[in-house]
């Protein structure tokens, strides 16, 4: 496919602009990374945190499997008269699913997963009670059904102590729900950081390079002319903070990685970090872009307007 | 070419640099604009290439009223004008070759075209041979040439030149003033502000006076 000849000349002219927008940048280096570096900072904390609320949920989600009910016998229910309320309450409709831990299962798990085998030989009697682990129907997953649940089987002779269980992992969802609100609010505040940093930096680039516009102008350079460059600086300029925050990040995530999963070792999770895919490291890189040329776009339009050769 | 009808010009705060100036500069001539410090010259200058606006009256370049012309279309405008000034305003951080193609490079021009062209400007100003070096190596008549060779590059129909051999002692000077006869031979108009009055008495080529924002003898050009 060839381009139109007009098209072809004003991309290549792009091209060329931001070429050399981004060999000024590179003549003064250090300069340069200092800018880069304070925006690639300021886009790492919303990403790594991020990052972190997501792994926190992926790790809710793998321990929740809706909620669940404990019924906790009384130890003078025998096994038969267990395996009667497992089949009555088999009828119930709010009842999915039902499963019968008697005391010795109870007993045999926790010896293994403990490892406290020798330890528990000393007891003479199993001090664990039989447990009905109940699955709720879809109906009564609700945090007000499964109360009401609850209650009706804690009502139950048999029954010593019905358990929600892993409550928590709603109240910890909600908990993360929260902190990412805090995040959104925290992105938006360092998005606007950006856009003062590479709006600052390129007003300075402005003012320095003041006697060079103001000739361009005397010799007919239009205002798009004039404003490629500055705005091809700031694009850079938020392509580098981008590019520099995905390198603290995937630093910080090596630095995680292994602890991380010895510790998910130790609990038998298979839990591993979860860094970011394709899809959110562009959404990184091209928001740190569009910011910096945000930002440079504000700066340009106050500032270059002002400078009139005379 | 320039057509000035009653043109005055008060700068804000400050009395009137320029009063009811008319006068015609045809396609193709050349001419001398003259007068004590303060009558008015760079401020007639500035007014062609919309560096400033009239207050009153009306200005016409090549036919087109400069006095209607919107802030989008000056580049247009000053795309006909070769300026030269006293003070170069060169960039002094580029070297002679990207300084006179810079004008090429605003307008669009294609890198081979420019490289061509940019040669073309620099030989006749005789800088050829230094086309690499910086601005700031180079003596006040080789930058004031590098000057005239940017105003040049892409064959404006105009050339303003506002005290162009201010600088300069009187070889160089009559140098720089035989290489405006050679540009207004080839059809460029050319319209020079100077205080040179001796060399541009030997020049004769006619010569607006400029006296406290008066113009004193726009006749003068429509005589020849
Ligand atoms: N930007 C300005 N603001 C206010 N007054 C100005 C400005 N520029 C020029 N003037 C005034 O306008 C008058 C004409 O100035 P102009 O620069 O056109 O004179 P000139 O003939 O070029 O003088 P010179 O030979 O010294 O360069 C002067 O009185 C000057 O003080
Ligand atoms: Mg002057």
């Amino acid at each position: 496919m060839k381009l139109p000849a007009p098209l072809r000349v004003y991309l290549l002219r792009h091209a060329q602009v931001a070429l050399s927008s981004l060999g000024r940048l590179y003549r003064a280096p250090l300069a340069s990374l200092m800018t880069a570096a304070v925006i690639g900072i300021a886009l790492a904390l919303p990403s790594g945190l991020y990052v972190l609320t997501d792994n926190l949920q992926r790790l809710g989600s793998q321990w929740d499997g809706g909620a669940n009910l404990s019924l906790f016998l009384r130890h003078d229910v025998s096994i038969e008269q267990a395996e009667a309320l497992k089949a009555k309450l088999d009828r119930w409709p709010e009842i999915e699913r039902l499963r019968l831990i008697t005391p010795q299962q109870a007993l045999a798990e926790f010896r293994q997963l403990s490892g406290f085998g020798d330890t528990l030989d000393i007891l003479e009697e199993n001090p664990l009670p039989a447990v009905l682990a109940v699955k709720p129907a879809a109906s009564a997953t609700q945090p007000d059904t499964a109360a009401a649940l609850k209650r009706r089987l804690q009502a139950l002779p048999q029954v010593e102590l019905a358990q929600l269980d892993l409550q928590w992992v709603k109240r910890f969802n909600a908990l993360v729900t929260i902190v990412q609100r805090a995040i959104w609010v925290l992105s938006a505040l360092l998005a606007l950081a950006v856009l003062l940093i590479t709006g600052n930096t390129i007003r300075l680039e402005i003012q320095n390079r003041r006697e060079e516009i103001e000739i361009t102008k005397l010799i007919g350079a239009t205002g798009a002319f004039i404003r490629r460059p500055f705005l091809y600086s700031g694009l850079w300029y938020g392509f580098g903070g981008a590019l520099l925050a995905a390198l603290l990040l995937a630093l910080a995530f090596l630095q995680l990685n292994a602890p991380v999963r010895e510790l998910a070792g130790l609990y038998q999770s298979s839990f591993r970090l979860h860094l970011l895919d394709m899809g959110q490291w562009l959404v990184l890189l091209s928001s740190g872009a569009l910011l910096g040329l945000i930002g440079a776009w504000i700066a340009v339009g106050r500032h270059l307007a002002t400078i009139e050769p005379g | 070419m320039i057509r000035f009808d009653n043109i005055s010009k008060r700068y804000p705060e400050g009395r009137d640099a320029l009063q009811s100036v008319s006068f015609h500069l045809p396609a193709g001539a050349m001419a001398f604009l003259t007068g004590h410090s303060g009558a008015g010259k760079s401020t007639l200058l500035k007014l062609i290439a919309l560096l400033e606006r009239a207050t009153r009256g009306q200005l016409f370049l090549d036919g087109e009223n400069l006095t209607r012309t919107g802030k989008r279309k000056i580049p247009l405008v000053r795309r006909k004008i070769g300026m030269i000034f006293q003070n170069y305003r060169l960039l002094f951080d580029r070297t002679v070759f990207d300084n006179v193609a810079l004008p090429l490079v605003i307008a669009g021009h294609r890198h081979q075209d420019i490289g061509r062209r940019v040669r073309a400007a620099l030989d006749k100003v005789g800088l050829l041979d230094k086309e690499r070096a910086l601005p700031i190596t180079l003596s006040g008549g080789e930058q004031q040439r590098v000057g005239i060779a940017r105003a040049v590059v892409n064959k404006p129909p105009l050339l303003l030149a506002d005290e162009p051999t201010g600088n300069l002692d009187p070889e160089l000077s009559r140098d720089i003033m035989r290489l405006f006869e050679e540009f207004n031979r080839v059809g460029v108009t050319v319209l020079i502000a100077s205080h040179d009055l001796d060399l541009i008495a030997r020049l004769g080529h006619p010569q607006l006076r400029l006296h406290q924002g008066h113009l004193l003898n726009p006749e003068v050009l429509s005589i020849r």
